[in-house]
């Protein structure tokens, strides 16, 4: 039996009427992440919502035009990897991997309950769709870097994505993972920062500075692009950008992202990293996801 | 501080550490550098097959992967290394990020061993090992050489005397600890058909021989008999077996006997073994080189309490603290884990 494979063609070139359309399939998905992650929310009590609002752009991207996968067959072995380092953001990822078909939308329901699939942070045991386990931030490029070795000595030519977040930069074992990608030039492990300003206690650069991510990148060895993380064109431009070649440089993917881009209320705001929306406040809120991306407060004068 | 070297260790311990990190004393590794050191006989490190093993099993099983951080030839998993380069990976001094590489590895279907000091894999590591090797079931190998206090003069940095007891507690992880060689053997070929992580607690690759030919009958959690008493059962495993192999049979010169198990599997003690020591010979010696608090030891007294079987019972090992500085032969003589200590310590817990 053949497998089914989600984005086998190519990115439409921009201009299209091809890609225009695939833009607004990816915007529809990207609300469908932060609503659901909203409703899912609501179940657990509490969740990461801007951490995932940053990473919904780049999620609906990753997952309906640059990853090759099939939901019938999870486990295929020539597909592309897919490790959410910063798996926090899962509560996001999860609707997606259900609405693409690795399993029925109907399991959401019972997020974080006892004996559910799904927590706060994936589990590959659990979850169909899910490559490797996380939560433990610092861990998954070098994970990503196994996988990416592995195809090396397999013959496949699949390419590992691996989704860090900028506050997660300050775990040592990243600038490990870093330093031997680049030794090992392994052109098919892409890294993406979900650049969203903010960790837990406050703005990164204020907290613990990660910048100038590109030269600290390029210094170890990598390819570095930089982009709107929440324009879907220029996500798109940036996969298409990769160089596919297996024995090039490690490549980045700086996504220069808003913490909880989507929502006003929580945008660059500390205070909403872990919260619970309920009664009316739950109601403008999916109202105004529905109503799509508009300007930053912070761009248009609070 | 007793200044002896007698039992079964090699008395050359400076010169032993020294080479550490050469890790080639036979002369037949291309590892070898030039300008020998003299005086290093031929074959004086003869437990450190893994390296070899693995690569006669990885001429057979392509799915075998070995990764290193800057230690090929302390691990002597340079001999993997000579045969399957494109499969040997030295990821430089950066542990952590070798486990989790080796977990990316072995999620799509190979099989890693990793390599590095004992105190660095299971201590340094142990996050690693518990959330990316044995939550997710990634069957990868840890071989965790030059365990307990056998890097001597190394000091406590280079120790890892706390290394079971973290990796004991960590669920799906299978915790083994290695007598000599032809174990060592015997364990990596069993460990090919596990289907989770494994971590197997290596010496410093010159541990006396215990097991003349590689035991066919291996089985992990069956623990192995290798003398039979009546009066005493010491319950020890790694490279405290010899020592009490050698103490048994000063014992029973005496007409003192002295059961002897190794009980290589620290993840799942074999409780049959324990209850009939315990109802056979009546008196547990439990030894081993790691602390006190939290190993083996630990665990068989565990084993035995909730079961409700009384015995007399004694733990040996390095007390609750840091060990003296010194050479690896006058560490496990101050300690009482060469075979003149653990003989006298048995005889005065018979006799107290």
């Amino acid at each position: 039996m053949a497998t089914a494979v989600c984005n086998a063609a190519p990115i439409p070139a921009r201009g299209t009427a091809e890609r225009a359309q695939l833009v607004d399939l990816l915007r529809v998905k990207a609300k469908l992440s932060r609503r659901e992650t909203v409703r899912l929310t609501r179940i657990a009590g509490a969740g990461h919502y801007t951490s995932t609002f940053s990473a919904a752009e780049l999620f609906a991207a990753i997952y309906y035009a640059r990853l090759r996968y099939s939901p019938s067959d999870p486990d295929w072995l020539d597909r592309d990897r897919f490790i959410l380092s910063k798996g926090h953001a899962a509560i996001g990822l999860y609707p997606l991997l259900a609405d693409v078909g690795f399993f029925d939308p109907i399991e959401l329901d019972d997020y974080t309950r006892l004996g559910s699939m799904f927590g706060d942070h994936p589990d590959m045991r659990k979850i169909p769709g899910i490559d490797f386990s996380s939560g433990s931030l610092g861990h998954g490029l070098s994970i990503g870097l196994g996988m990416a070795l592995a195809a090396r000595i397999s013959g496949r030519a699949y390419r590992t994505y691996c989704m860090l977040g900028d506050g997660e930069l300050g775990e040592g074992q990243v600038w490990e993972a870093v330093m031997a990608a680049g030794q090992f030039r392994v052109g098919r492990l892409i890294a993406i920062i979900d650049r969203n300003q903010l960790s837990i206690d406050g703005p990164t650069e204020e907290l613990m500075g990660v910048e100038p991510i590109e030269d600290k990148f390029e210094a170890f060895r990598w390819r570095v692009n930089r982009i709107d993380g929440h324009d879907l064109d220029a996500i798109l431009d940036a996969f298409t950008d990769l160089d596919d070649n297996a024995d090039a440089l490690p490549q980045l993917i700086v996504a220069d992202t808003v913490k909880g881009r989507g929502v006003r209320r929580m945008e660059l705001d500390k205070n909403w990293h872990v919260g619970n929306l309920v009664g009316e406040d739950y109601d403008d809120v999916m109202a105004e996801i529905d109503g799509g991306l508009q300007p930053l407060l912070a761009e248009v004068g609070k | 501080m007793t200044e002896t070297t007698q039992g079964a260790r090699p008395s050359s311990d400076s010169q032993e550490i020294s080479e550490v990190f050469r890790g080639s004393a036979d002369g037949s590794t291309k590892l070898k550098p030039k300008g020998t050191v003299k005086g290093i006989e031929a074959a004086s490190i003869p437990a450190f097959v893994a390296g070899e093993e693995l690569a006669d099993l990885g001429d057979h099983d392509q799915r075998i992967v070995v990764l290193t951080a800057d230690l090929a030839g302390a691990s002597r998993t340079a001999d993997f290394q000579a045969r399957h380069p494109a499969r040997f990976f030295n990821l430089g001094i950066a542990e952590q990020n070798m486990m989790s590489v080796a977990a990316g590895l072995a999620s799509t279907g190979l099989r890693p061993y990793v390599s590095t000091f004992a105190a660095y894999a299971g201590l340094l590591c142990c996050e690693q090992i518990r959330t990316d090797l044995a939550y997710p079931g990634m069957p990868v190998g840890i071989l965790a050489h030059h365990s307990g206090m056998s890097l001597g003069y190394y000091g406590t940095s280079h120790h890892s005397l706390e290394d079971l007891s973290v990796t004991r507690a960590i669920a799906g992880l299978t915790v083994v600890s290695v007598a000599d060689a032809n174990q060592l053997r015997a364990i990596l070929r069993a460990s090919l058909s596990l289907t989770g992580p494994i971590y197997i607690r290596l010496g410093r690759g010159r541990d006396p021989e215990v097991y003349p030919e590689v035991p066919a009958d291996f089985a992990f959690g069956r623990a192995i008999r290798l003398a039979e008493g009546s009066d005493l059962t010491l319950i020890t495993h790694g490279a405290e077996v010899r020592p009490c192999l050698d103490a048994a049979e000063a014992l029973g010169r005496d007409g003192i006997g002295v059961r002897v198990v190794d009980m290589h599997t620290i993840s799942d003690i074999d409780a049959t073994e324990v209850f009939a020591a315990a109802k056979e010979t009546g008196a547990i010696l439990t030894v081993e080189e790691h602390n006190i608090t939290g190993g083996m030891g630990s665990a068989v007294a565990e084993t035995l309490l909730e079961a409700g079987v009384m015995t007399r019972f004694l733990r040996a090992g390095v007390p609750d603290e840091h060990v003296l500085l010194g050479p690896p032969a006058g560490l496990y003589a101050h300690y009482e884990l060469d075979a003149a200590g653990v003989e006298a310590r048995a005889r005065r817990f018979l006799s107290a």
